[in-house]
Order: structure tokens, then C-alpha cells, then sequence
């Protein structure tokens, strides 16, 4: 499923990872552990093609859709109403009844009752949530997950966790500071120094 | 409708109800527009050639063109929203699109308040006139969206478009003017209509290596 080879990024002058092997079979759920600045976000983000390798060799055997990417920003128009971006991404997922989806979605993530409030009056919590939403709305055979504890209130990690438990066999790359919270769930840990 | 015009109307319809809401940029380009040509009426001495004013015109059209231009990926900018539209599995070319629809529509919306005032303010519009800017209008709006992208991925985004764009904007005022002011108008919309569909099939073409790394 994802299979790295001497893998590198810099950024200028900047080294970001270096020489990093890696391989996670399908349905593989690994956690990425590292201190700040260690990479972890842009191994992440290499994997979901958003950005491409300095060196080395970066195989992702899963198509652009089928990637669930869960970054540091929602990725929601702070403008739009939570259904109002979950149908738009619906529509570039090409979701079969995305309405009703945005819907379920909402409800599991305890936004319905705020799905035709502006996301931008939304607290961070909220907007966890609905980052979550987002990321959750297509079925998604690889998840890229940075932080996704990050905000979430004790309800909404147990959301979280209950979401993660449904989607059994889907391989996932997990980047925490957190560890304990997924340690069950996980296969492996990859710690970046 | 197909699956990639259904993308585009949806990205185009998104950016429309952003600037309703936000209110950002199309007061903005109203107001440099209106003040642009209010100056150049008490600027220009009386008895100026129709050349001289209508060349005004094309200044501040181009202008407000590069105000709208320069908030087209604001909101994609601030909150890293192009991570998102570039995951989705739609054809990447549909983002480029959507927002040229959008920045078009804007352009168009200035250019109805400015045209009356500069027919107010200088000389009665021809009908070469308004066939020029509508020409000019898709041209600007497609080479425009397309460095405003590569503008938003840099540092010095301010600097960087209006350094990118303006010096390809130069054969849209040569068109425009020409296309108003000469007694072959045809070749300048011609010009205009050849300059719009070359920027457009090369910024269509050419958005996915702008927006991936």
C-alpha cells in the first residue's frame, strides 16, 4: 500500500526527513511518533501527493480519491455552512446521495443542530469536528490522519475512536503526539528522530 | 451535464456565494474602478483625443482586473483550502475554471458600472467598445487566474502578480484600444479573440503543474 525507499525532503536548505524506509501493508495502521519538526506532517502530506519527494523512492498504491486527508487546517470554507461544504466536496467526490451523506455525517459528529451556521463562528472543537466530517464523508481506502485528536473534547475523541473502529481494514498513517490513544488500534509505530 | 462541467459550476457557485457572504472584492473593484475614472476626468485636459481616453479606460479595467485578481485565491490562501480541491479526485483543471467563471462574472459586474461612467464622464460607447472589453474580459480572467495561483503559492504574492501579470496584459490594452479607437476594428477583436484563446487553452492545460508542488 505505501512503500518508501531512502525517502527525503528538504525545503531550501532545510532538511525535513532523510533517508526514511517505510512500509505498511494494506490495512496497516501505523503511528507516526516524533517531536516537533520532525517531519511527521510532511510525510503525510508526501503521501498524499501534496508534496513531492527530494530523493528517494515514494510508492502509494491507492488512487487520489481514495485518500481521506486529515491535515493541521480543516480544509473548510470558514463562508460556507457545514453542509454547504460537505456538498461541495461530496460533488468532487462524486458521491452518490452526498446530501444524505453530509447528513449522517453531521449527525455522527454531533454538528446537525449547527450544519446552516458559517463554519467561521465555529470553535476549534467544532471545527475538528467538521474537519473530521470532511474527511470521513468519501469511503476512503487510505487514511492520512495529523493530529486528529487535536481539539476534540472527550465526546468527540470517542467519536473518533467509534468512526476508526467501523472502518476495519482500511490502512492508515497516523501522525500523534498521542500514542496512547490509538496503541490498540495500531500495528505499528514508526518514531522520526 | 457532464461530471466535469457539474465540477465547475459547483467551484464557480462556491466562489459566488463566498463573495456574497464576505462581501471582499467585488465592492472593492466597483469603488477602485468609479474613483479611477472620476480622477481621469478632472485629470485629463478638455479637448483630449478619444485615443488618450479611451486608453484610460483600459488602465483602470486592468487594474480593477488585478485588485479582483489578487483576492481570487484568498480564501484558499488563508486556510490551505487548495489541499482539499487538489485531493479530490476531480479533473484539477475544473479548479482553474471554476474561478475563471467566478473572476469573469466580477469583471463583468465592475465593467457595468464602469462603462456608463466613463460614457458619462468622456464619450459615448461603441458597440466595438463593449465587444473589446467583453473580448478582453475572458482573456484577462484566464491568463489572471492562473498567475494568481502561482502568485498565491509565493511568498511575495503582492509583488508577484501584478509583476506577472501586467506585462501580459500589455496586448490586451494594445487590442482594446485599437479595437475602439481604429478603422478596422475586426483585426484588433480578432487579436483580442486569437489572445483569449491562446491564454486560455495554455492556463487550462497548464494548472495542475502550477498547483501541485
Amino acid at each position: 500500500m505505501i512503500r518508501a525507499r531512502k525517502l527525503s525532503k528538504r525545503f531550501g536548505d532545510k532538511r525535513v526527513l532523510e533517508g526514511l524506509d517505510l512500509e505498511v501493508p494494506r490495512g496497516g495502521f501505523v503511528l507516526v511518533t516524533g517531536p516537533n519538526g520532525s517531519g511527521k506532517t510532511t510525510l503525510l502530506r508526501l503521501c498524499a501527493g501534496l508534496f513531492a519527494p527530494t530523493g528517494g523512492e515514494l510508492e502509494v498504491d491507492v488512487p487520489r480519491g481514495a485518500i481521506g486527508f486529515l491535515g493541521h487546517e480543516p480544509l473548510v470554507y470558514r463562508e460556507l455552512t457545514p453542509l454547504e461544504n460537505l456538498d461541495l466536496y461530496g460533488r468532487l467526490y462524486r458521491l452518490p446521495e452526498r446530501r444524505e451523506r453530509a447528513g449522517a455525517m453531521l449527525e455522527r459528529f454531533g454538528l446537525w443542530r449547527a450544519r446552516n451556521e458559517r463554519a467561521g463562528t465555529f470553535s476549534r472543537g467544532m471545527l475538528q469536528r467538521l474537519a473530521l466530517c470532511r474527511t470521513f464523508l468519501h469511503d476512503s481506502d487510505l487514511l492520512l490522519l495529523d493530529e486528529p485528536f487535536d481539539g476534540l473534547d472527550a465526546e468527540g475523541a470517542d467519536l473518533l475512536q467509534t468512526e476508526l473502529a467501523e472502518r476495519t481494514g482500511v490502512t492508515a498513517l497516523v501522525a500523534t503526539h498521542d500514542p496512547e490513544a490509538l496503541s490498540g488500534r495500531a500495528s505499528a509505530r514508526l518514531a522520526i528522530t | 451535464m457532464s461530471a466535469y462541467a457539474g465540477d465547475v459550476a459547483a467551484l464557480a457557485r462556491k466562489d459566488l456565494l463566498l463573495e456574497l457572504r464576505s462581501r471582499d472584492t467585488l465592492p472593492a473593484m466597483l469603488l477602485f474602478v468609479v474613483s479611477a475614472l472620476t480622477i481621469f476626468h478632472f485629470a485629463l485636459p478638455s479637448g483630449s483625443s478619444e485615443r488618450a481616453e479611451t486608453g484610460l479606460l483600459w488602465i483602470a479595467i486592468v487594474f480593477t482586473a488585478l485588485l479582483g485578481l489578487t483576492r481570487a485565491f484568498a480564501a484558499e490562501r488563508e486556510q490551505g483550502l487548495l489541499d482539499g480541491l487538489v485531493l479530490a479526485p476531480c479533473d484539477r483543471s475544473a479548479i482553474w475554471l471554476g474561478k475563471t467563471i467566478g473572476v469573469t462574472l466580477f469583471l463583468v459586474l465592475a465593467e457595468i458600472v464602469a462603462l456608463p461612467a466613463f460614457a458619462l464622464f468622456f464619450h459615448p460607447l461603441s458597440w466595438e467598445l463593449v465587444a473589446a472589453v467583453a473580448l478582453a474580459d475572458i482573456g484577462i480572467a484566464a491568463i489572471g487566474t492562473l498567475l494568481a495561483a502561482i502568485a498565491a503559492a509565493s511568498r511575495a504574492r503582492e509583488l508577484m502578480l501584478p509583476l506577472m501579470f501586467l506585462p501580459l496584459a500589455i496586448p490586451v490594452v494594445i487590442g482594446g484600444v485599437g479595437a475602439s479607437i481604429a478603422a478596422n476594428p475586426g483585426t484588433f477583436l480578432a487579436f483580442l479573440g486569437l489572445y483569449d484563446g491562446v491564454f486560455a487553452i495554455l492556463s487550462w492545460a497548464s494548472f495542475e503543474y502550477v498547483i501541485t508542488e
